[in-house]
């Protein structure tokens, strides 16, 4: 098992031992005191993390995520790291991002599509870490498009939804193919089932060639 | 794209004057650059900011402002998507009911216990749908059943998307009048731009077009209300106070409209208000108030 970054521990709450970061709550999740519970089944980084994937992360680094939606991980990520650029490009669940980003004043809100990083390179300085959860389909090309924001011995730290790709085909092809075209802009690291906690999903450690 | 424009290769910051919000806003909207660049240091460097710390709450500050009028601006645009699905549901609730009294006086004439009405329809077509049809004329019938309970269904997942889209467009017309009636407001108008601009006491007689063109002609009665009156505020209110009710109620959906579509930030100080109103209304009319339910959405 490899170690959480600083700013993540295992904690009880009632009695049962969970990972956690300091910070507001956002999505309902327990807390004790300023410690709130890092739920895995919600969250593929959370997931990552419980599975024991390792993903480099120390704490403190600057970090581009990709596919923020309502902040349920980016605001985890916000609580343990370092300037956390957070794009998204639908209207509701940035909303509730809004919410999530009003008390962290390292969690910027970019309401911008992945596809397009011309339209946030003004904004978003070179990173430590990509975190990547699109759920859409041409995922390997988003992580592709935004390896520019990458820091050379950076890390990519994705998850592919195999059903976004393609709904009838087998997961495991799908995964493969995704690898392969992963493959001409990052190194692969590590990559591990989510399940139990997401089904069809794969987590990808990767950093760039 | 406005005319904030960076050159390519520029950080959002660049040129601006450092007490320019709203300059930031527009910059970290609609600027673009080709790569990214150590932009903390870089504004420092160029005097935009005098630390990393001050730059990183310049950009949280213009970061969160732009998303939440970017997510504004959007949400007030699916106010042609609710203009359109209401009309439909319309369509379809309208159609369903001719369909259901077509397919009655059919069913009349082939069974005893034929009813009448969309519920009718539906039965038939859960019932003979799955037999065969003694004849060729049945097995139109039950096709024409099954057509018209699938429509009713279609006008039932309308409302439910009119229900669920409208408090996004529409937030504080949506909690006073309820989602489908704040949606027919917005249709009868065009929009929720056209709306926002309509003096209370056209609000007050939207969807009563057809009674105003009479008064105009000098052939009825000025009317009171429009649609407003399906609001339980109006068509709860004893027919001597109705006017003022529907008054009062059009007065604060024309408020509501206004802040829906020049901030969409919610107001429950609104809804507040109207409910003290109406019962100081009720009051006048019969010395209590029971504080009866909002909304409109039994239509
Ligand atoms: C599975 S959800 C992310 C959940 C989130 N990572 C969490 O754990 O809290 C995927 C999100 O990616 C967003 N998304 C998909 N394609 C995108 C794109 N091209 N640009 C920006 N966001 C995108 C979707 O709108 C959706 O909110």
């Amino acid at each position: 098992m490899s170690d959480l970054p600083d700013g993540v521990v295992r904690r009880e709450f009632d009695g049962i031992e969970r990972l956690a970061t300091k910070g507001e709550p956002v999505y309902g999740e327990p807390t004790d005191g300023e410690w709130r519970a890092w739920n895995p089944d919600r969250s593929k980084l959370g997931a990552m993390l419980e599975l024991g994937l390792d993903t480099g992360l120390v704490g403190g680094e600057t970090v581009l995520y990709l596919g923020a939606a309502a902040g349920t991980t980016a605001s985890h990520v916000a609580d343990f790291a370092g300037p956390t650029y957070g794009v998204e490009f639908a209207a509701r669940p940035a909303r509730d991002l809004l919410d999530a980003a009003e008390p962290r004043g390292n969690l910027f809100p970019l309401l911008k599509d992945a596809r397009k990083p011309e339209t946030y390179a003004h904004v978003v300085e070179p990173v430590d870490v990509i975190v990547q959860d699109v759920a859409t389909r041409g995922q390997a090309k988003v992580a592709t498009a935004n390896a520019t924001f990458l820091r050379e011995d950076g890390r990519l730290l994705m998850a592919v939804k195999a059903r976004s790709e393609d709904v009838t085909r087998d997961p495991g092809d799908v995964f493969e193919d995704v690898l392969e075209e992963l493959e001409s802009t990052y190194e692969i690291l590590e990559t591990r089932r989510l399940a139990p906690h997401h089904d069809d999903h794969l987590g990808i450690v990767a950093t760039p060639r | 794209m406005t005319g904030t424009s960076n050159p390519a290769g520029a950080g959002w910051f660049d040129g601006l004057d450092p007490g320019d919000v709203e300059a930031a806003v527009g910059a970290v909207t609609d600027g673009e650059a080709d790569e990214p660049d150590e932009w903390p240091r870089l504004a420092v460097e160029a005097g935009y900011v005098d630390s990393a710390d001050e730059y990183y709450d310049r950009l949280h500050e213009a970061t969160m402002e732009a998303a939440r009028r970017e997510i504004h601006e959007r949400e007030r645009a699916d106010d042609k998507q609710l203009i359109h699905a209401v009309r439909a549901m319309d369509d379809c609730e309208r159609t369903a009911n001719e369909l259901a009294e077509r397919v009655a006086e059919w069913a009349g004439t082939r069974y005893e216990d034929a009813g009448t009405g969309v519920d009718y329809a539906r039965d038939l077509a859960a019932e003979r749908g799955d037999t065969e049809a003694s004849d060729p004329g049945e097995a139109r019938l039950v096709a024409l059943a099954e057509r018209t309970a699938a429509l009713a269904d279609e006008a039932d997942e309308l409302r439910a998307y009119v229900e669920e889209t409208t408090p996004s467009v529409a937030p504080n017309l949506a909690a006073m009048a309820g989602p489908v009636l704040a949606a027919r407001l917005i249709s009868l108008t065009g929009g929720l731009d056209t709306l926002a601009r309509k003096p209370s006491s056209t609000v007050q007689v939207l969807g009563a077009e057809d009674a105003l063109f009479a008064h105009l002609r000098g052939a009825a009665p000025s009317p009171k209300h429009g649609i407003i009156f399906t609001h339980e505020y109006v068509r709860g209110t004893h027919p001597d106070q109705r006017g003022s009710a529907a008054r009062a109620l059009a007065g604060k959906l024309t408020i509501a409209a206004r802040v829906d579509h020049y901030s969409g930030e919610r107001k429950p100080e609104l809804d507040a208000e109207l409910d003290e109103r109406i019962a100081t209304i009720r009051g006048n009319a019969d010395g209590a108030d029971d504080g009866s339910d909002r909304g409109g959405d039994g239509s």
